[in-house]
């Protein structure tokens, strides 16, 4: 089987200066839950962009289940951006079924259990909520769907602590062993124990992919800290 | 309520412990099924390939079995549990000893001073 995601000397270059990725070589297997690390500038969003199709490569490749993106490739990669592209004014059951009649894979059931058990009302209009929810709306949208590729850009960046426990356990509980999460995130040590695997990139460059227990095995400690004294300013 | 797990070593290892504590304590009893590898990582707050990691060890060291289609159970090989079991006190009372020696009791002080508390206690 092709692997999930392959970049192949991929660079995004914005101007001619400089370059926000630079010959990237990256391979993530099926079944996986993969951390996207980063200082804020070293390319993670950029990467993501390339991956849904919403930017293109300077030179190199990005192949998702072996093709280029593009049509077929949004049918198996559920993407959480980083600023919410929904309509506002839309109630959240409209919502649900706006994403039911887009993507084959989405399982209402799904998305009104997590809605119910984070307490969420269903009829609520998308405006009417605060940050903090409308964030966990848009990642239950972005779960419910029976993806290979589940890309998440700050997943759980604006939600307290209580919620943040529940959108992890929904990763473990719904990821099924095939496919894969890349998730972005500052909050390394929340999110450290869910994690197989961790990428490190600095400058559009790679400075580390390995496992986590690699990385304890190894250097003896966390990954949270390794990345502070790897990024240390 | 996610497992007490510290920082700085291996994951896996640590679930390990955690379940061949679980298994001295009795709360899995010999012979006894172990919840799913997703109920596990539920229940830890770990990622289940973490998990399964964990377990396949325990299996290759004979701790627990698996029948391909019903789950993985706990061994009832009594000699195996109680020798795990005399691994895990070897093993708690050289970190005692350790910890003494950093607060610069020898050994034969440290065992004074053991000898002293049964002594109150009792």
């Amino acid at each position: 089987m092709k692997p999930i995601l392959e970049c192949q000397g991929l660079s995004k270059q914005y101007n001619n200066t400089s370059c926000a990725l630079d010959n990237l070589n990256l391979t993530l297997e099926r079944g996986q839950i993969v951390g996207l690390l980063g200082p804020n500038g070293s390319g993670k969003t950029t990467l993501i962009k390339l991956i849904n199709d919403l930017l293109t490569p300077t030179c190199g490749n990005v192949l998702i289940d072996g093709s280029r993106p593009g049509v077929e490739s949004k049918k198996i990669v559920s993407y959480l951006p980083e600023h919410t592209y929904l309509d506002d004014s839309m109630k959240i059951s409209e919502l649900v079924t706006y994403f039911a009649d887009f993507y084959e894979n989405f399982i209402t059931e799904r998305a009104y259990t997590m809605l119910s058990d984070l307490g969420i009302d269903k009829n609520a209009r998308l405006k009417t909520l605060s940050k903090g929810t409308k964030e966990k709306v848009q990642l239950i949208l972005v779960m419910s769907r029976d993806a290979l590729l589940y890309v998440l850009d700050e997943p759980i960046g604006g939600v307290d602590p209580a919620a943040r426990d529940y959108i992890l356990q929904t990763i473990i509980n719904n990821y099924n062993e095939n496919a894969t999460i890349l998730l972005s995130t500052h909050l390394i040590q929340d999110i450290e124990n869910i994690l197989d695997r961790v990428i490190f990139i600095r400058q559009g460059h790679l400075a580390l992919n390995a496992t986590v227990d690699e990385i304890r095995m190894e250097q003896g400690k966390s990954v949270d800290t390794l990345f502070r004294e790897v990024f240390r300013c | 309520m996610p497992w007490n797990l510290d920082d700085s070593r291996p994951i896996y290892l640590q679930l390990m412990e955690k379940i061949q504590q679980d298994i001295i304590s009795g709360t899995y009893r010999p012979g006894a099924k172990l919840p799913s590898v997703r109920e596990l990582a539920l229940d830890a707050a770990v990622n289940p390939n973490t998990m399964q990691k964990a377990l396949s060890e325990l299996e290759r060291s004979g701790l627990v079995y698996s029948q391909r289609t019903s789950g993985r159970f706990i061994t009832e090989d009594e000699s195996m549990l109680k020798q795990l079991k005399t691994e895990l006190a070897a093993r708690h009372i050289r970190e005692f000893f350790e910890k003494m020696e950093q607060l610069g009791f020898p050994q034969e002080e440290t065992l004074a001073l053991v000898q002293e508390t049964v002594k109150e206690e009792s």
